[in-house]
């Protein structure tokens, strides 16, 4: 069986799911391709453990993002079962080479084995659903949902010129509002909902945001009603995140927003409320007002 | 302009879901539900619609429940129903739908297509971008808002730092994200004359299309693993101890 897998960029450098995409192919028995589009982070990659070649495809149409194009560019040198991030990029570029191909792709898997056996969660991980596919397909994979191969190795780069005509032109673009760190990118997230009281309260989760490292991220109902950005939403319409570390004040846990980080290492629920449903998926539940709490973690953070 | 909306009927968000015999249970479903997604991509192809003198029709694949939704879009302001008949839409792999679609789409002659970006069931988001690649057009993903610009289109989509606006002509795809506006509320005028509206219903042959033999199949549901009960705390004062948890069990701080 060959595998590709569709390398997931950062900026300018290799995101850390590529080398968790490695891994998850390794674990499967089999070396793997790894394909750079537009070149970014190809040297990295080629340090991952399992990797037997990476390609290169460098192109024009790398330089702003258009799915259709990026698939026609790489899509000449994919084979076989082709692993991608289940990133906004990584599953819209698999999707279309999925097409492209006439096989069938499985997405935001959890777990993989021999088979192949695919494990994913649907209704948000309301269930989880367990599929064998025969043949060649696509499969998207979870960021931090496998463990990434080792670094160290040095297989050799290829460089393809294969650029694609690009139908989507960027008129302009608008810097985010805020520059803190996305939820979906962090390792530790702290999150607020409605019983924090009011939008002027986040920014005492801010503060112990910025102590920590950790990404700010909020309930449906206060993005809904006080207006906090979409980005920052994590549930069902939201993001679903997968960070080391999840912190919820003031969250009760309505269903939808459980599904969008149940699947957190470690949960940490503040609520003033012992029968809160937040605290039924916490590692650590603190019954407690957030007005005397979040001081505390600030004081006990800042002193490790 | 021939504007499709591709729409999705899903388990309301907040319905439980249960597995049964090792299936989820579709019949314990409390409460179907346009997916959340397809509601933004509806209003904004009404609002598209209604300044360039368009005509929407409205596309979904599944089981005679789907009317319902249809009926729904149409008290909104969809002008054509159409619903591709399938029994059991899980069953089908993504090349089978896409092509059910692709070729629904074909079919009216559409010149846009608006869906969401995901469908709040799979979350997988694989339908904007695979039925574009079938009917060989751009897709716009993570789109809010779209608008008519001389001969094509104007949209904001989210990047990686930050927002975009750009420009795409016809023949095009826009799979939506969350953004400001929210799905119109029907008037009452608008669900009596939904009522009356015929929904096309369609089957794979009709469009010519051979969907095959799945690729791949579905060995059976589990309900999401439980976690152990967490460790409980009182006050503010077992802040300091649960801070030292994280670093001395959890190891994450």
């Amino acid at each position: 069986m060959t595998f590709t897998i569709i390398a997931e960029s950062s900026g300018d450098s290799l995101h850390p799911t590529t080398a968790q995409l490695v891994g998850a192919a390794s674990s499967l028995g089999n070396g793997s391709t790894v394909i750079c589009p537009g070149g970014i982070g190809a040297a990295e990659a080629a340090t991952i453990a399992g990797v037997e070649k990476v390609i290169s495809v460098i192109g024009d149409c790398f330089s702003t993002f258009d799915g259709g194009a990026w698939a026609s560019a790489i899509n000449s040198v994919c084979n076989g079962v082709i692993f991608a991030s289940a990133s906004p990029i990584g599953r819209e570029i698999a999707a279309r080479i999925a097409a492209k191909r006439g096989i069938p792709i499985i997405q935001d898997a959890t777990g993989l084995a021999d088979g192949i056996t695919i494990t994913r969660p649907i209704y948000s991980g309301k269930a989880v659903e367990i599929s064998t596919v025969a043949g060649d397909c696509v499969i998207t994979l979870r960021p931090n949902a496998f463990d990434a191969a080792e670094g160290g190795a040095s297989a050799p780069v290829n460089v393809v010129d294969q650029s694609a005509d690009v139908t989507i032109a960027v008129m302009g673009a608008i810097a985010k509002a805020s520059e803190r760190l996305d939820v979906v990118e962090a390792d530790i997230i702290i999150s607020g909902g409605r019983g924090i009281g009011s939008i002027e309260n986040f920014r005492h989760l801010e503060e112990v945001a910025d102590i920590i490292g950790a990404a700010v991220g909020a309930s449906r109902a206060v993005v809904d009603e006080w207006g906090m950005p979409h980005s920052m939403q994590v549930g069902q319409t939201g993001k679903t995140v997968t960070p080391s570390l999840y912190i919820a004040v003031g969250i009760s846990g309505a269903i939808q927003h459980l599904a969008g980080m149940r699947s957190s290492k470690f949960i940490v629920a503040i609520n003033k409320d012992p029968d809160a449903p937040i605290f039924g998926v916490a590692d650590y539940g603190i019954v407690a007002n957030w007005e005397d709490a979040v001081p505390a973690l600030k004081t006990a953070l800042a002193a490790l | 302009m021939n504007i499709a909306v591709l729409l999705k009927q899903v388990p309301d968000t907040t319905a439980k879901i249960t597995v049964a015999d090792g299936r989820v249970d579709e019949n314990a479903v409390s409460k179907w539900s346009m997916s959340p997604y397809d509601e933004y991509a509806l209003e904004s192809a009404l609002q598209l619609s209604a300044g360039v003198d368009g005509t929407i029709t409205v596309v979904t694949a599944g089981p005679d429940r789907c009317n319902r939704m249809l009926t729904d879009a149409a008290a909104v302001g969809a002008d054509n129903l159409v619903r591709i008949d399938v029994e059991d839409l899980s069953a089908l792999d993504s090349t089978q739908v896409q092509s059910l679609l692709a070729a629904a789409v074909q079919n009216i002659g559409a010149d846009v297509v608006f869906c969401g970006k995901q469908a709040s069931d799979t979350n997988a988001g694989s339908t904007g971008p695979g039925v574009a690649e079938l009917m060989e057009a751009a897709c716009v993903t993570l789109v809010s808002e779209v608008s008519a610009d001389g001969n094509g289109f104007s949209a904001m989509r989210q990047s990686s730092s930050g927002s975009e606006r750009i420009a795409i002509t016809a023949p095009c795809i826009f799979a939506f994200d969350k953004g400001t506006i929210e799905m119109r509320r029907p008037n009452v005028r608008g669900i009596m004359m939904a009522k009356k509206k015929q929904i096309k219903v369609i089957s794979a042959a009709d469009l010519g299309v051979d969907i095959g033999a799945a690729s791949v199949s579905i060995s059976g549901h589990t309900p999401p693993s439980q976690k152990a009960a967490g460790q409980m705390f009182e006050g503010a004062d077992s802040v300091s101890v649960v801070v030292g948890k994280l670093r001395d069990e959890a190891n994450v701080i």
